[in-house]
């Protein structure tokens, strides 16, 4: 498998405080990965460094076949590139519709000459509705996504993604807020997207990673603390004393 | 497949229609070419609340769909108004000097015309050279493009420099504050070029129009309700596509649409100099039927204002903000005209002159609070569109476990 993201050696220092310590963190092409660690273990600060939003003090972070520096690239450029990330409060676009929103975020080119051109084309709004139909939202295509229920924005976020077409989806618990039978049909859109691109999920839930069922990464005080199948990660004695024996 | 542009936004055919009429009645009504009901220096109010409405339209997409509290649009507003002013006063001013050097016995050359016309703009402020900046102020055709260009470069700068460096909410719009009042401070020096505070007059005299200004008056409300018209068609035009979708993105979190791959940077800076442009334009209509422009229209109270009316039209809805300005606006005219009958309370007389910026401030501060949708939010009730329904409120206590559709039954 190829490697698509490499993180390594990376430290991040807030005001003296050291929120991501000689961090290093792999994934391959195809791979769904789960996030774990106690609040503080630099979870989102890891998404926030490969994303663009912030620059870490050292270490290196290289993309795709091309081995490109992430480091040197704005969020927008690097969304380009193909890095999707799902926020932890679902953030949709409240006042348009969800139509709207899917369209928004549909890969079409960004600059903003082409963008105020843009009318949406027969194809574009299939696509939008194929989307929609996979997170089961298409009833709910012309309402406008404020209306929408909390586990609703969730998926329309998820489906937002999608349209991205990225080549690696950072999602930032999913699953936080909805009832068991949503949890149960998110993790079906997130197993369905893995087949095809990377992800990285973070998440607390523990019964919800395990449904996952896939490699798991413990982040402890900015950096890997272990990592392995679910099994092996909370049978490790340092992930039991920091995480899981509390 | 996709509804044509007016028939999904009928609200703009409804403008147009509303904007037609009212210049059509104004014009049957006026002095110039009517019943003479209508006062010629109404006219002018009328076709100046007219560019004051574009201005707004402006505004809008600016703050209430960008979501950027510029307060510094009327520095582009004035610079429109600079610039055709530049070429009203040289040329006017071209045609006395030349009629008055044709009385004497040898011809003039060209360089004392100009010297003369130089001694006549410039006297004022103890000068008589042509500063650079009035280089092509004897072209009609080049100063036109300069109403759109200079305003249009100054706020491409300064939004680079502004937004590239992420400056967002109230520090961008204190920022936007120090540019109009840098301007207006320069503007006021006698060797900025542009005559200091006395500014540029006789504006309302068109050089080599014989006609009264019965007409001209009528010639300028014309080409306002055009430009407001076509400004507001563009506006709807844009905010309604894609575009319309990131800007709006952009107001409601900008992280999210940056991590949607979109510039927001470029974006912002796009709409805040088309915003510009279009600020330029109705300055550059305002300033002939005004008659005179000096540094004292772009301080920054000017643009406050123009936030004020907005905000008391509805944000986010461009008839909305063309509602408040044009209300606003001319009732600000009517209070302080001396037209509003004093309140004598006995022990104190109400002096509208001097009490309407209060009465103003409050209803500011009353429509913010208690109608955030401004007057544009009484087109909902007319309408019935109804806010979001949202659901998953609270049931009452009676309810007790019920889930909301269980409740209704």
């Amino acid at each position: 498998m190829n490697t698509l993201l490499e993180v390594s050696g990376v430290s991040v220092t807030f005001d003296g405080f050291r929120a991501i310590n000689n961090l290093s963190f792999q994934i391959g092409d195809a791979e769904l990965r789960a996030v774990i660690g106690p609040n503080g273990a630099g979870k989102t600060t890891f998404m926030d460094i490969v994303t663009g939003k912030t620059r870490p003090d050292e270490g290196r972070v290289i993309w795709g076949d091309k081995s490109q520096s992430l480091l040197k690239m704005n969020e927008a450029k690097i969304a380009q590139a193909g890095i999707g990330r799902k926020f932890q409060k679902p953030t949709v676009f409240e006042d348009q519709t969800v139509q709207e929103n899917l369209l928004m975020a549909l890969k079409k080119p960004r600059g903003w000459l082409s963008v105020l051109m843009y009318r949406a084309n027969t194809a574009d709004l299939e696509k939008t509705a194929a989307l929609a139909q996979e997170i089961g939202l298409l009833e709910e295509l012309s309402r406008k996504s404020g209306e929408l229920s909390h586990g609703q924005k969730q998926w329309l976020e998820i489906g937002m993604l999608l349209a991205q077409e990225p080549r690696l989806l950072l999602v930032d618990e999913p699953a936080a807020g909805m009832t068991p039978q949503e949890r149960e049909h998110t993790t079906d859109l997130l197993l369905e997207a893995a087949k095809t691109r990377a992800v990285v999920v973070v998440e607390h839930d523990m019964e919800f990673v395990r449904r996952l069922n896939c490699k798991v990464t413990v982040l402890h005080e900015g950096s890997v603390l272990a990592e392995g199948s679910l099994d092996h990660v909370t049978s490790n004695q340092n992930v039991i004393d920091v995480y899981l024996g509390r | 497949m996709q509804r044509s542009f007016i028939a999904k936004n009928p609200s703009v055919l409804i403008f147009l229609a509303c904007l037609a009429l009212f210049t059509l009645i104004v014009t049957v009504l006026s002095e110039g070419f009517g019943v003479g009901v209508i006062s010629t220096s109404f006219v002018k109010t009328l076709g100046k609340t007219l560019c004051l409405c574009l201005v707004a339209v402006a505004m809008d997409l600016i703050w209430g769909f960008t979501g950027i509290l510029s307060l510094g649009h009327f520095a582009f507003f004035g610079l429109g108004g600079y610039m055709i002013g530049m070429w009203l006063m040289y040329e006017r001013t071209r045609l006395i000097v030349v009629e008055s050097l044709s009385q004497t016995e040898i011809p003039a050359t060209s360089s004392e015309i100009i010297d003369g016309i130089g001694n006549q703009i410039f006297g004022v402020v103890g000068s008589s050279d042509f500063p650079l900046i009035w280089a092509f102020s004897d072209s009609l055709v080049l100063q036109l493009a300069m109403v759109v260009l200079v305003p249009g470069l100054l706020a491409l700068v300064f939004g680079w420099f502004a937004f590239r460096s992420r400056v967002t909410g109230v520090y961008l719009s204190i920022l936007t504050q120090a540019m109009t009042l840098a301007l207006a401070l320069y503007l006021f020096q006698n060797d900025s070029g542009l005559r200091g505070n006395n500014g540029l007059s006789g504006l309302q005299n068109l050089p080599g129009v014989t006609a009264s200004q019965d007409e001209v008056s009528l010639w300028f409300l014309w080409a306002s309700a055009l430009a407001l018209g076509l400004g507001y068609l563009l506006a709807a035009w844009v905010v309604s596509g894609k575009l319309g979708s990131v800007i709006l993105g952009i107001r409601d979190n900008e992280a999210r649409v940056r991590f949607l791959g979109y510039s927001v940077e470029t974006y912002k800076l796009v709409v805040f100099t088309f915003t510009a442009c279009i600020a330029a334009i109705a300055g550059a209509l305002y300033y002939p039927q005004a008659g005179i422009i000096n540094p004292a229209e772009i301080a920054p109270i000017a643009s406050i204002y123009l936030a004020v009316w907005v905000a008391i039209g509805g944000r986010g809805r461009l008839y909305g903000a063309v509602i408040g300005a044009a209300f606003v606006s001319l009732l600000s005219t009517w209070f302080t005209g001396g037209q509003a009958p004093d309140i004598p309370l006995g022990f104190y007389t109400v002096k509208w002159v001097d009490w309407w910026l209060v009465l103003l401030g409050l209803s500011f501060v009353v429509v913010t609070l208690f109608a955030p949708k401004g007057m544009g939010g009484l087109v909902d009730l007319l309408t019935q569109r109804k806010s979001p329904n949202r659901h998953g409120a609270d049931l009452g206590p009676d309810d007790g476990a019920l889930r909301e559709q269980e409740a209704s039954q």
